[in-house]
This record gives structure tokens, C-alpha cells and sequence, in this order.
């Protein structure tokens, strides 16, 4: 009976499955064909000669790629510091107050996050809220605290921010807390329960808020236009230049699918590494 | 010379806010011994506990290790060391890991650290082959002594247990209460245990302190305990017993109102008489008493009727209604079990050496 209802099972799962299928993984079969087409053809119906993997190198597109990956990966560090004092204390020590840090953090999601980014933009442009002040009250005119890497970066943590927070919080809202208490009664200062009790058993919440964070910020494309006003050009912003501007979907293709191996591979390596059933809060 | 307590509590009190969970408590305890505290849920012997490795601070009073004060010093620069009753390993590391901890933050070498916990291994009776194994590939038993291991790896002045084997099933906690009690003449280390359990209590310790609203009603070895409780309370707290409400009468002697309960001895020459006036119960444990046939007398004799036999294994358990109602509780091992039709009339017996008094006001 048993048998048969994993059978049942299996086969009602098959028209859902296959629809799944076709929505998610023929869009990516095509990318990956149109990016081993010759320049800038419209059709699949070509020889296919991988002119456009060239391309990525001989004409600097992996530049893009390095500044998209680096700064994604200093957002996530940064990220990473400041939200885990923060995420301790939501996990064990605000209580109540761990309610509203939440909220609060969620509605700042109910706004698109373009507009949130045009908001910064208004205020820390030349003459914008912050500058225009000052310079309205003291005199001292500042250069515009816009266009430059630090303020793309600074665009990164702010937008990804509950991404971090949030994982992290569930990863250390799983450390026992007799297990820490244990640490300290063997001798363990506040410095050593941190680095063998508290990350180690942190660390599922660690690697999904920090793939998250990752993986959004090198395929984040707003902040370095809205906020960094391509003082950097990021992979997605060529991506999207290629198959727009450029008409060039070969090239487009191309890089999509460089940015999708480096990242479905980094993810792929995060997910196996952690039980993703903890992170979900079943008892260990 | 007076020995010098390797622990002592000098007046210390716990409360949570408006709660006493420990009152002004006194206790030394010497070097080597195997000190048990045990009490219901809610007597505070768990906060006390907490007190004693530093987990939670004093509200007033001091603690004093070999002399030293140390209620000010953080749980984790004191040299004690705690089992904890949910054991608190570490679920990341393997068990050789957990065991090395303390060693490792004692900045021991490597290898020296390896020697060490191996050794803890042999010494707990694990296999050498589980150094390598996962906390979570260990069963219950097996968690438990890679626990006691890491405990003693920290090889601390005292060892405190949190009712560490409260989880167990029954046997596995026989078989580890016999190799705890074991161990610790091993170690010669002080051990300071906490469970709910007297029974538990008996088996192990030298000496037992009995706790109750954050206060210790009696302190003494386990035959004290067992044979001459201080209060109801005690009494009634290890398992079956028998209590019989007297009061005193002039010349230390005693007298009962229940009918059925007669007195053919001199309480006052037994040590069992009570002032006149004064109120007091009389205590019997079951296995103490005796089923009478008609031409042997006892210093106590009531009668009752059988109302109920269960068999325990090795004893069994007869329970006697007496006219005013009340359930007597017998016990005898199986070989000498009474052969008697439940609903008939008996006649109990015990003697005046196996009785104890306690006297209420």
C-alpha cells in the first residue's frame, strides 16, 4: 500500500514537474546555445563557434566579472560583521524587541528597492540632503559623495542586509545554550566560545546568509548604476547592454552563462556543505 | 585538627526577584567525598548548582574553595567543572574533540592531548576506536561518559553532576550509577551530584543533604536518612513509608487514639517517648514489619486487612486498610512472601528498633 502510494506520488508529480522543467531549465539550455553562436546572429540555426567566450577576455568583460565578484564579496564580509552582533542579540538576548527589529527590517522591503536606491541617491548627491545642508548652514561645500566604488559597496549592504540578518539569526538561534554555557565552565573565555561553539554551530546560518548575499550582489546591477553612476561597470550591466544596446546575443549569452557556472557552482559547493533541515529548525 | 572543607557556603541566598530559590544556606563539604543534594522539582537544587560552577551570581553570601573566595570569580576561571544534564557536548566535534577541549584551551600540545584523552577513554571504558566517532553516532550511555570524560579532562578541584542520568532508562541509569560510584574512588576526586531521585542518591553518596524550599531540612550519611528522617518530609520523600501519629504522654511514653494500634512496650527505654503533650509520628519502613500469627507478639501490633499484593520482582508489596482508613504498606522479600486471601484479617508487628520517632509541635 505503501508502494503504491509512493508510486501514486511519484507519477502526479510528473505534469508539475515537467512544466518546471520547461519554464526553468529550457530558457537556460537556449542562453547556453545562443552563447556558443557566432556574433551578433538572431537565430540558432548556426555553426557554433564560441567567438564570444573569446570576446570575455580579449575585450576586458572580465573585468566586469572581477569587479562584480570582488565587491560582492567585500559587501558580504561587511555584511557579515555588522549583522552578526545583531543577529545575536534578535537570537538571544532582545526578546521582545527582536519583533520589531524584524518588522522593521521587513517593511523596508514593502519599497522596490530602486526607489529606496534613488532615495540615497537624493541624499547624497552634490546638493542633495546631506550636502546641501551643510552647505547651506556651514559654508563647506563637499565633493558629491556619489560615484565612486565605497558608495556601490555601501549600496550592496544596505540592500542586502535582511539576507544576511535573517539566516544568520536562525543559525544562531540553533546554538544550544547549555552547550556555550558548557564552553565557559571548561574554561573558554567569551573569545573562544565565539570561535569553537558559536560559529562552528552558527555556521549553516553563516553559509546560507552569506551565499545569499553573494550570489544577489554579483548579479546586482542597480547600485553601481543608481549610486556608483558606472564609475564601475558590473558583469550584469554588460550582460544587459549586450542584448540590448548591443544587439549582440551571442555575447550576452556568453557572459550570463560565465556568471551562472561561477555562481551555480559556488552555491551547489555551499548547499551540500550545510543540512538544510537545521537551518529550517528541526531538532538536532 | 580540624579538616579543612575543600568547599565551603557561607550564608548564601539566590532570588529571582521576589522568589527565595535558595535561602541563606550553609554547607562544607570535605575533599574525596561523594556529596549528594537531593530534592523535588522547584527545592532550588539546580540554582543552587548554578551557584557553585558560576553560571548564575550570588544575591548574598560567599563561597569559599580550599579557603579562597570565589562567588566573584566567572564559572570560567574557577577550577571546578560541570555535568550537565542535558551533557552539552558539542555536536560538531567528534567525541576525541570534545574530550580534548579543555585540554586544548589549556594550550596542551597535540600529541600530549591525544595520550590524554585516550587514556580518559580507557578510564570510562569506551574503545580507543570512538575517539574518532561522531557525537551523534554515540548512544545514550555512550554520551554520557564521553561527558564525564571531558569533565575530567578539565581535571577539576570538584566535579558537579546536574542529574546527568535523569534521561536514562532505568537500567542503563543502575548500571551507571554502580560505575559512577565506581569512578569515583578511582579519581578520589570530590564529587558534588544533584538529582531528584534518593534511591539514586543512596546508592552513590558518602553523604546526602536532603533540599527543600531553597533549604537543606536534613544532612547526613544515607543510613541516617533512610533509618532516622527529621522531618515527614524526608520520610516520605525515599519511597514507601509507614507513619503512625502519636503523642506523648507523661514519663516519655507514648500513646495512639487509633484503636487498632496497640503499644506493648516502654517507648522511653526504646528512645521513641515524647514529652507529654507533644505530637509527634512514628516511622516504619515497610520491609520492617511483620505479618503476626496468633501467639507472637510485637512492641507495636495493629491490625488491619489485606487489601492489595503486588508483586515487585524480589519483594512484594502487601497493603493493609486498618479501621481508620489508613494504608499501611508492607514489604517482604519473596521468599518469605505471607500467603494470605485479600480481605482477611491480619495482625501487623514491629519492634521498637525499627521504629523511628519524630517529633512535631
Amino acid at each position: 500500500m505503501e508502494k503504491l502510494d509512493r508510486k501514486l506520488g511519484f507519477f502526479s508529480s510528473i505534469p508539475l514537474g515537467l512544466i518546471l522543467a520547461i519554464s526553468f531549465l529550457a530558457p537556460l539550455f537556449v542562453v547556453a546555445l545562443f552563447s556558443t553562436m557566432p556574433q551578433k546572429v538572431f537565430s540558432l540555426g548556426q555553426l557554433p563557434d564560441f567567438s564570444s567566450y573569446k570576446l570575455f577576455f580579449n575585450q576586458g568583460y572580465y573585468k566586469s566579472l572581477l569587479w562584480s565578484l570582488s565587491m560582492a564579496l567585500i559587501s558580504t564580509a561587511i555584511l557579515f560583521f555588522i549583522c552578526w552582533p545583531l543577529a545575536f542579540g534578535m537570537a538571544k538576548v532582545f526578546k521582545k524587541f527582536t519583533l520589531v527589529l524584524t518588522i522593521a527590517v521587513v517593511m523596508s522591503l514593502f519599497v522596490s528597492e530602486n526607489i529606496r536606491l534613488f532615495g540615497w541617491s537624493l541624499t547624497l548627491m552634490k546638493g542633495g540632503l546631506l550636502e546641501g545642508h551643510l552647505r547651506a548652514w556651514t559654508g563647506i561645500a563637499l565633493p558629491s559623495l556619489l560615484y565612486n566604488t565605497g558608495i556601490i559597496i555601501f549600496g550592496l549592504v544596505y540592500v542586502y542586509l535582511p539576507f544576511m540578518l535573517f539566516p544568520l539569526a536562525q543559525g544562531i538561534a540553533m546554538v544550544p545554550e547549555d552547550a556555550r554555557q558548557a564552553a565557559a565552565d571548561l574554561g573558554a573565555n567569551r573569545w573562544q566560545i565565539l570561535l569553537y561553539v558559536d560559529l562552528p554551530l552558527s555556521s549553516p546560518g553563516i553559509m546560507v546568509g552569506s551565499l545569499l548575499c553573494f550570489v544577489l550582489g554579483a548579479g546586482a546591477m542597480s547600485e553601481s548604476k543608481l549610486l556608483g553612476g558606472q564609475s564601475v561597470i558590473v558583469i550584469a550591466d554588460d550582460i544587459e547592454t549586450a542584448f540590448t544596446f548591443g544587439q549582440n546575443w551571442p555575447l550576452g549569452a556568453s557572459l550570463s552563462m560565465i556568471l551562472i557556472i561561477i555562481i551555480g557552482a559556488l552555491a551547489i559547493y555551499g548547499i551540500n556543505k550545510i543540512d538544510l533541515d537545521t537551518v529550517m529548525g528541526r531538532k538536532r | 585538627m580540624k579538616v579543612q572543607p575543600i568547599l565551603r557556603l557561607k550564608n548564601i541566598s539566590k532570588a529571582f526577584g521576589s522568589f527565595q530559590a535558595v535561602k541563606d544556606i550553609n554547607l562544607e563539604i570535605f575533599e574525596g567525598e561523594f556529596f549528594t543534594i537531593v530534592g523535588p522539582s522547584g527545592s532550588g537544587k539546580s540554582t543552587l548548582i548554578r551557584l557553585l560552577v558560576g553560571m548564575d551570581d550570588l544575591t548574598s553570601g560567599e563561597i569559599y574553595l580550599r579557603g579562597n573566595r570565589i562567588d566573584r570569580t566567572p564559572a570560567n576561571l574557577r577550577p571546578t567543572c560541570m555535568v550537565f544534564q542535558s551533557l552539552a557536548l558539542f555536536p560538531h566535534m567528534s567525541v576525541g574533540q570534545n574530550i580534548e577541549f579543555p585540554l586544548k584551551l589549556k594550550k596542551m600540545a597535540p600529541n600530549d592531548r591525544k595520550q590524554k584523552s585516550l587514556e580518559l577513554l580507557d578510564l570510562l571504558r569506551l574503545p580507543k576506536s570512538f575517539y574518532e566517532k561522531r557525537i551523534s553516532q554515540c548512544s545514550g550511555g555512550e554520551k554520557q561518559r564521553v561527558a564525564l570524560a571531558r569533565a575530567l579532562a578539565f581535571d577539576p578541584e570538584i566535579l558537579f553532576f546536574d542529574e546527568p542520568l535523569s534521561a536514562l532508562d532505568y537500567r542503563l541509569r543502575k548500571t551507571l550509577e554502580k560505575e559512577l560510584k565506581n569512578l569515583h574512588l578511582r579519581t578520589g576526586k570530590t564529587f558534588v551530584y544533584i538529582t531528584h531521585s534518593l534511591e539514586e542518591a543512596m546508592v552513590m553518596s558518602d553523604r546526602i543533604a536532603i533540599m527543600r524550599g531553597g533549604e537543606f531540612e536534613q544532612i547526613s550519611v544515607s543510613d541516617d536518612i533512610y533509618e532516622r528522617p527529621v522531618s515527614r518530609f524526608v520520610a516520605e520523600f525515599m519511597g514507601e513509608v509507614n507513619l503512625f501519629e502519636v503523642s506523648g504522654t507523661k514519663k516519655l511514653g507514648l500513646k495512639s487514639e487509633n484503636p487498632n494500634f496497640h503499644i506493648n512496650c516502654d517507648p522511653s527505654k526504646a528512645k521513641l517517648g515524647l514529652a507529654d503533650g507533644i505530637g509527634g509520628v512514628l516511622v516504619v519502613r515497610p520491609e520492617c514489619l511483620r505479618f503476626l500469627t496468633n501467639s507472637e507478639s510485637a512492641d507495636f501490633v495493629l491490625t488491619g486487612k489485606l487489601k492489595a499484593e503486588y508483586a515487585l520482582g524480589s519483594r512484594t508489596q502487601y497493603e493493609i486498610e486498618t479501621a481508620s482508613q489508613n494504608i499501611i504498606t508492607v514489604e517482604k522479600l519473596r521468599e518469605d512472601r505471607f500467603m494470605g486471601k485479600e480481605g482477611s484479617k491480619v495482625t501487623l508487628g514491629f519492634d521498637a528498633e525499627s521504629a523511628h520517632i519524630i517529633e512535631e509541635l
